[in-house]
């Protein structure tokens, strides 16, 4: 292969990226430019390795087979995230319980908890819809994805906005805004490469040899749209110089914030839920070896998800300065939300109607289904919390955080590894995993650890709620916040240990991921021998 | 009238009423005569490209070969 264009692109952009560090207007760009250019220059000499001298093949029939060398790296990229966010995870959260391991001034809670969000939101959650997506797509237009080397582009291009995002956290860059916390040029960088990769993705529906366009795909382009969208809009912004770090928001006050939480909630809405529904909508039939139980409520799921999610946003501001009509219209579109939502769910669960033995004799099946119910459960809460009485007791409290991670661990990173172990024997071409049986580990230790994680987070919520709103006879408040800190100190080692239980279960999927990937087979029981009962031999 | 305003009523009004009806429309649309077919085809697409250039087999009424015990149970 030839990479010309590209090897003289990566290094103009490495000579910027210097040119940057040079004429910076401040001290975090200049160290910035600096990661920028090691990153770029580092490319341009592994592309310049890779020069082929060979005469070009004049008749060269193009590539028929589907381009899965991308998927293959980006299923690598999601393990390595996933790892790399959960460790944080158990990092930041012994940072609450045990304060003194707040080392100034890079890994300072403040600065260590953006690195958490962002590495398993858009590093490990990100890695996992752009690879399957680009799996999906192709085998379900019976067509090769678009745009030749585009694939690579977006996959490296959205490496390098992680790394600038997350060197950006720790050295102190930030825009303030959650889960939107990159400065204005990690934002611009991000839009390039998401219209790259609309135009891949969409290129290859719109090149499809089968005529109807599969329901997996529609969430995935619905996801990527939206994405689009709502990253532009809350990203408008006025950088104080561009040579500078600094930007301030085109929006002021009551504006700015429901902007924020118009992003926040449909990046909730978009990223982690249409794009994880794709997944299970593609991942879980293949799996269990039959279609989605009712295609058609798969596309009225759809569609009022679509319809319904943009407007849930408000909710994230009940008892604000934002009018109450607006606060209202999100609660009352939240508890709508939740009839699609269970919709989709069933759809999912029902798929393995007639073969609901697989639940017992395959892990995978068995983690898949486990990643539907808590989307159940957690779709469920997420309109229970968001009306305004009940609201008034969670928000702000670690309730808000216990229900965002059985959403995120439960149903986000179950159907990820679960389309993980589908994905890695199909696409390295083995017979089987490495191990079953430690997949069946990994089951139990992830969602102990989630159960673990969202019980103590419910009582510790609730205390919380309960202790700052306790008023004495005569009107006084009963605790002082600092109080209600230091009641959350049980609470916050016991989740500290069901997140290092699901750290344990990923650190055993990499294991099993590696040794598949280097064609070793463990010699083990079948779990089929173990699981049968003698009460059914007959 | 300030530009605002005007917009915000015409979000409230017509475009509400659009999408609405647009909604109603995919909904009628799914339960369509002839519908269930369509859809127990689209359906099975996952199960007929793992191999690139590999043609879906299927009967001369438009359903795929390969059918599957729990749709069957279905039309019942």
């Amino acid at each position: 292969m030839k990479y010309t264009v590209e090897t003289i692109l990566l290094g103009i952009g490495a000579f910027l990226a210097l040119v940057g560090a040079g004429f910076a207007e401040d001290r975090f760009f200049a160290a910035h430019m600096w990661v920028l250019f090691f990153a770029l220059f580092g490319g341009t000499i592994v592309l310049m390795r890779r020069v082929d001298f060979r005469p070009a093949f004049a008749g060269q029939a193009p590539r028929q087979e589907y381009f899965d060398e991308v998927v293959k790296y980006g299923v690598i990229a999601t393990v390595f995230w996933g790892v790399v966010g959960f460790l944080v995870g158990v990092v930041v959260a012994l940072q609450l319980a045990f304060p003194d391991l707040n080392i100034e001034p890079w890994f300072n809670f403040g600065r260590v908890r953006p690195l958490h969000t962002s590495a398993v939101i858009f590093a490990f959650g990100g890695n996992a819809l752009i690879a399957t997506s680009l799996y999906v797509v192709q085998r379900t237009s019976r067509a090769r994805l678009f745009g030749g080397n585009l694939g690579w582009f977006v996959f490296w291009g959205y490496q390098l906005f992680i790394v600038l995002a997350a060197t950006g956290y720790l050295l102190g860059i930030t825009q303030g805004r959650e889960y939107a916390e990159p400065e204005w040029y990690v934002d611009l960088w991000l839009t390039i490469v998401w219209v790259a990769y609309l135009v891949a993705f969409l290129g290859t529906i719109l090149v499809r040899k089968e005529p109807h366009i599969y329901v997996a795909n529609w969430f995935y382009l619905a996801f990527i749209v939206t994405i689009a969208m709502l990253h532009i809009v809350n990203n408008l912004a006025v950088p104080v110089s561009f040579l500078g770090s600094k930007s301030y928001s085109a929006f002021a006050g009551v504006q700015d914030a429901l902007t924020q939480w118009w992003y926040g909630h449909n990046a909730v809405g978009f990223f982690l839920t249409a794009g994880f529904l794709a997944m299970m909508y593609y991942f879980i039939p293949k799996q269990v070896n039959r279609p989605v139980y009712s295609y058609r409520l798969s596309i009225i799921h759809f569609w009022s998800l679509i319809f319904m999610y943009i407007w849930a946003g408000p909710h994230h501001l009940h008892y604000t300065a934002l009018p109450d009509w607006a606060q209202t219209l999100g609660m009352v579109f939240s508890v709508m939300l939740w009839m699609p939502s269970w919709g989709g769910m069933i759809n999912g669960l029902m798929t393995l109607s007639g073969a609901w033995d697989k639940v017992r004799t395959d892990p995978i099946v068995r983690m898949m289904v486990m990643a539907v119910a808590f989307y159940g459960m957690a779709t469920f809460e997420g309109p229970m919390m968001s009306i305004k009485a009940v609201n008034s007791l969670s928000h702000y409290t670690d309730w808000t955080i216990g229900h965002v991670h059985s959403g995120a661990l439960g149903w986000n990173g179950l159907i990820t590894f679960g389309a993980i172990y589908y994905l890695v024997p199909k696409l390295w071409n083995r017979e089987r995993l490495y191990s079953l049986r430690m997949v069946n580990w990994h089951f139990w230790l992830a969602t102990l650890g989630i159960v673990v994680y969202a019980a103590t987070m419910w009582v510790a919520g609730i205390q919380q709620g309960l202790m700052w709103r306790e008023y004495d006879d005569q009107g006084f408040l009963v605790y002082s916040f600092a109080e209600s800190v230091a009641a959350m100190f049980p609470y916050y080692v016991m989740r500290a240990a069901g997140g290092a239980l699901f750290l344990a279960g990923a650190l055993i999927m990499a294991f099993n991921v590696t040794m598949t990937i280097l064609g070793r087979v463990r010699d083990e029981a079948s779990i089929l021998d173990a699981a049968a009962l003698p009460a059914a031999a007959e | 009238m300030e530009t605002y305003t005007a917009m915000r009523h015409f979000a409230d009004s017509w475009a509400l009423l659009g999408m609405t009806l647009f909604f109603l429309g995919v909904v009628a649309f799914v339960f369509r005569p002839g519908a269930k077919t369509a859809a127990n085809q689209a359906a099975s697409i996952p199960f007929n490209h793992d191999v690139i250039g590999s043609t879906p087999e299927r009967h001369a009424g438009g359903n795929p070969q390969h059918t599957f015990p729990h749709a069957a149970r279905k039309e019942d």
